[in-house]
């Protein structure tokens, strides 16, 4: 994870551990970096030229192929809103939607985006004039540090859609049928974006206010 | 201001906006995406990027450290490390070295930053650094370590009341039993992030941080500069529990590079790398015995509990609470702390009680079956209204009882059968109860308010909020005080320009902040009384004016010729030596257990809390909730596994260290009594984020037991563990 030393250090802790002689070891344990990765990880950045709309604006950007959405949006168009939790896929901080449906925006390319329609927290409502998803977080307390949050509200509202689309989740009982906008959907829906808040039981709510709302 | 006498009748009394259900004011930024944490602070745009490398050896020494294909790489700027970075101090708070080498004290400890253009090249700079060790050998295994684990230095590590070992040995019925927790991670969702900028000797910090003052005193201690040079703002923090109580790397190398590249730079730290680089809950291995009379009145209470740390570090203090939980005039108590090498361990979410909590619940459990009494009636049995080690101080309120009889009513307590005896389809249901216990603390906390002629009142603290609430209990304590509607209250935070607050930590911040808030507040009053030429003592504050008599001038009159400004402290005299505060409450639990699999679900949740006057019931709640499913996940999955031969957390992201997400969340029920305790502040409020933390973890262990007949000491509780001891499926 950082840097070669940590590779090594796991090949050989197979070795060395079968050994039984590992916490008297001495010896250094990280050697040179492959000549490659080297190469790989250091040559001059590629650059590439990316066009995708961002909240309905077009952006025409010229990136670092290795940028990935997330980054983009937050360090190049400097929308901060997209959170970055882990950097990995895991936790759903960076959820945005894109042409209706939502990604974890940490685990795509900023390149692969060319004629996209991206939407991020900051383009579903503003602070004067929120989205009802995001007034229903406000209402129902459905967050405390507030760093999910954005993620929360572009799955949420995501999810809605998608049980509206008829695709089914885990929880769905007939597969073929239409899933219900019940809390066990929207919860099994839900439980890619983390909140170590711990504010579920407030955004499950929230979420079901607004599913209410929208079926009447 | 003084607080040394009980809080008489004041302002806040009227509750016309304190204790109202309120919404967060900083809501619309945070569900808008437009709130800033540290990361995205825009003062500083052409900052540079900062990507940090750590140790790959637990302990031992740096022998080489090759980076010229590093510097060499494009976009590269600067690099940092020991050799370079000039002398370094040691933070207050610190255990280990923020930038280590050439003597490594833990696995990740962060030994070099590279500083480029971009993110991208900052990254993968990092990877070409070339770094060879001298490993040297470590102690990694509490368990191996705990026989020779001495006695911890810390006030209060080994207590003992009357004659412990005789009144066990006497007891008519016994319980003896060892109990273990895991090292827990904080995994706070916003990574530690911060941004440098140098003016000249001046250093400007954007960070995520708990305690600001704390945090600007050492980074000075570690830099060798002078505080007052040190400017530190952190107006959102994407969580903390405890984790960001003190600074890390991010910060120091966040500075250094800046230095070092003449350049603003940002720095945060990767997910993969905060397991393992930043602090975490020691495991514990904890005994309990417990002696009782037939009847269930406790005689020996004896908790020994066992930690580990790197070399100067502290033990978890696991045994605090049962020092004050339950009566019983023969007791003792132990700390033990071994010398480990991983990673530093410290405070997080309700240090001590936490984890203690989860084992001694669980033995009064134990101890309840045994006797064959209801668990809740033996709680009540053993109720204690003075400190039991210090009968002289009497509790300043103790509503336990309370909490435990009404939450057994609302919950359907009288409903729990004998364990293995509810079966609902697939499922096997159970019941669990647990007390909570946590100290009130009470901190220093100084505030300034500010009166403008429009009558909008701007409050300023280094307080911050990490996810409590601060924002809207300030605004809340501030428009009761002077009588205006929230909308004309202005709170500004986290900046160490503003007076020195509580901080955010030990469930201090709401009540001793908000106290802080209305010593200022206070003062303001007086002033603005001065400046309207009417008396203070009978000015009535209210709708927006001033009253006095007959005469009602809108309070921003008084700001008409120039903006006043107060500014004051709320400090405390001896009424916590003379009272012992504490905050109070029970968990109540239904887990359902797959029959066939041992699948755990928890069902149904809920806490009744006696907390003093809660400020603000929407973020009490929520503070409540969430804790208790930090608490869940700690009884059912949180745990990080130690790699024993080379030291080191192998689970260090979110994908392996497991915390609960929607699926795993039921509905949750919080009660909050009806409570007021004029020995914490004149807001006669007490903590209560961690509260909610404080014993759930033992009420989800004792549902499960309920369910399944099968008693699991060993957290957390996975299915694996119970499989074996599942009654026959049927
Ligand atoms: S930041 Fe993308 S999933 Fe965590
Ligand atoms: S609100 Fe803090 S992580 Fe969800």
């Amino acid at each position: 994870m950082h840097g070669p030393g940590d590779f090594e250090l796991s090949r050989r802790g197979v070795l060395i551990g079968g050994a039984a002689s590992v916490a008297a070891t001495a010896a250094p344990v990280a050697e040179a970096a492959p000549e490659q990765a080297g190469s790989a990880g250091a040559g001059t950045p590629v650059m590439a030229k990316v066009g995708f709309k961002v909240n309905g604006k077009p952006h025409a950007l010229e990136l670092d192929t290795r940028t990935t959405l997330l980054d983009a949006l937050r360090e190049h168009l400097l929308l901060g809103g997209t959170k970055k939790g882990c950097d990995h896929g895991q936790c759903g901080a960076c959820t945005v939607i894109v042409d209706g449906r939502r990604i974890n925006s940490c685990l795509s390319l900023a390149v692969m985006h060319e004629g996209d329609s991206i939407t991020t927290v900051e383009g579903l409502g503003t602070p004067e004039k929120l989205h009802p998803m995001q007034a229903a977080f406000v209402k129902h307390d459905g967050y405390q540090c507030g760093y999910c949050t954005p993620g929360q509200i572009c799955s949420a509202v995501a999810v809605l859609d998608e049980i509206r689309a008829g695709i089914p989740s885990h929880v769905t009982g007939d597969i073929a049928g239409k899933p219900a906008m019940s809390a066990d959907e929207i919860r099994e829906r839900m439980s890619g974006n983390i909140c170590r808040c711990g504010a579920y039981s407030n955004i499950i709510e929230a979420i079901g206010e607004v599913a209410a709302r929208r079926k009447a | 201001m003084k607080f040394d006498k009980p809080a008489g009748t004041n302002p806040i009394d009227q509750l016309k906006v304190v204790g109202k259900p309120t919404p967060r004011i900083d809501g619309p930024l945070k569900t808008s995406g437009t709130a800033p944490y540290a990361y995205e602070q825009r003062d500083t745009p052409n900052a540079a990027y900062g990507y940090i490398l750590g140790s790959a050896i637990a302990k031992g020494r740096i022998t080489g450290m090759a980076l010229g294909d590093a510097k060499a790489a494009p976009g590269v700027l600067a690099i940092v490390t020991a050799e370079n970075a000039g002398k370094l101090g040691k933070g207050n708070f610190n255990t280990a070295k923020l930038l280590g080498g050439p003597d490594i004290e833990h696995y990740h400890q962060a030994i070099a930053l590279v500083v480029a253009e971009s993110f991208e090249q900052a990254r993968a700079a990092a990877s070409l650094i070339r770094v060879d060790y001298a490993r040297d050998k470590g102690s990694f295994d509490l368990a191996a370590a705990k026989a020779s684990a001495p006695l911890a230095k810390e006030n209060g590590a080994e207590t003992k009341v009357g004659d412990f070992a005789g009144a066990f040995a006497a007891a008519p019925v016994q319980l003896d039993a060892t109990y273990t927790t895991p090292d827990h991670a904080h995994a706070m969702m916003e990574p530690h992030a911060s941004i440098a900028a140098w003016n000249g000797d001046q250093l400007d910090l954007w960070t995520s941080n708990q305690m600001i003052a704390w945090s600007v005193a050492d980074m000075a201690k570690t830099l060798g500069m002078p505080k007052e040079k040190i400017r530190m703002r952190s107006p959102f923090v994407g969580g903390g529990f405890g984790g960001k109580l003190f600074i890390r790397a991010d910060v120091l190398l966040a500075a250094l590079g800046a230095k070092a590249a003449n350049r603003a730079v940002k720095v945060a730290l990767p997910r993969p790398f905060i397991f393992n680089n930043t602090t975490h809950r020691p495991a514990t291995i904890q005994r309990i015995r417990l002696g009782a009379t037939r009847d269930g009145k406790l005689t020996a209470i004896g908790h020994e509990s066992w930690s580990g740390d790197l070399p100067n570090g502290g033990p978890e203090g696991a045994t605090a609470q049962t020092k004050l939980l339950y009566a019983g005039a023969n007791r003792m108590t132990g700390l033990h702390l071994a010398v480990l090498d991983l990673p530093e361990g410290n405070a997080m979410r309700a240090p001590g009680e936490a984890p203690g909590l989860m084992a001694l619940e669980v033995a009064m459990d134990e101890l309840a079956e045994k006797l064959g009494i209801d668990p809740v009636d033996l709680r009540v049995i053993n109720d204690t209204q003075v400190d039991p080690e210090n009968p002289s101080r009497p509790y300043s309120q103790r509503q336990l009882n309370a909490c435990l009889k009404i939450g057994a009513d609302k919950f359907g307590w009288a409903k729990r059968a004998r364990p293995g005896k509810v079966r609902d389809g697939r499922w096997l249901v159970g019941m669990g109860v647990a007390a909570a216990f946590r100290n009130n603390l009470v901190m220093k906390s100084a505030a300034r308010v500010r009166l403008n002629a429009q009558g909008v009142v701007t409050v300023e603290t280094d307080m911050t909020d990490i996810g409590t609430g601060t924002y809207t209990i300030v605004a809340q304590t501030a428009a009761e005080m002077l009588g205006v509607p929230l909308d004309k209250v202005v709170v500004k935070l986290g900046d160490s320009s503003f007076p020195v607050s509580a901080g955010s930590g030990g469930q201090w911040g709401a009540n001793s902040a908000t106290a802080g808030v209305y010593a200022a507040c206070a003062k303001l009053r007086e002033a603005v009384a001065q400046k309207l030429g009417v008396n203070s003592a009978d000015a009535v504050f209210a709708g927006g004016k001033v009253k006095s008599g007959k005469r009602a001038v809108p309070l921003g009159e008084a700001a008409k010729n120039g903006e006043i400004v107060a500014e004051d402290a709320m400090e405390y005299g001896d009424l916590t030596k003379k009272y012992q505060q504490s905050t109070f409450g029970a968990h109540f639990v239904e887990v359902g257990v797959d029959a066939a699999t041992a699948e755990i679900r928890i069902r149904r949740m809920l806490a009744v809390c006696a907390a003093g006057r809660i400020l603000n019931p929407v973020s009490a709640r929520s503070q409540v909730i969430g804790a208790m499913t930090m608490g869940a996940g700690a009884a059912l999955m949180e745990e990080l596994a130690v790699d024993k031969r080379f030291g080191f957390f192998v689970n260090h992201d979110l994908a392996g260290y497991e915390v609960p997400v929607h699926a795993d969340m039921p509905h949750q029920e919080v009660i909050f009594l009806d409570e007021t305790d004029p020995m914490s502040s004149p807001m006669k409020a007490k903590g209560v984020g961690e509260l909610g933390i404080c014993g759930v973890g033992a009420a989800v262990a004792n549902a499960i037991y309920n369910a399944t007949g099968v008693r699991v000491r060993d957290y957390p509780v996975t299915l694996d563990k119970l499989l074996e001891g599942m009654p026959e499926y049927a």
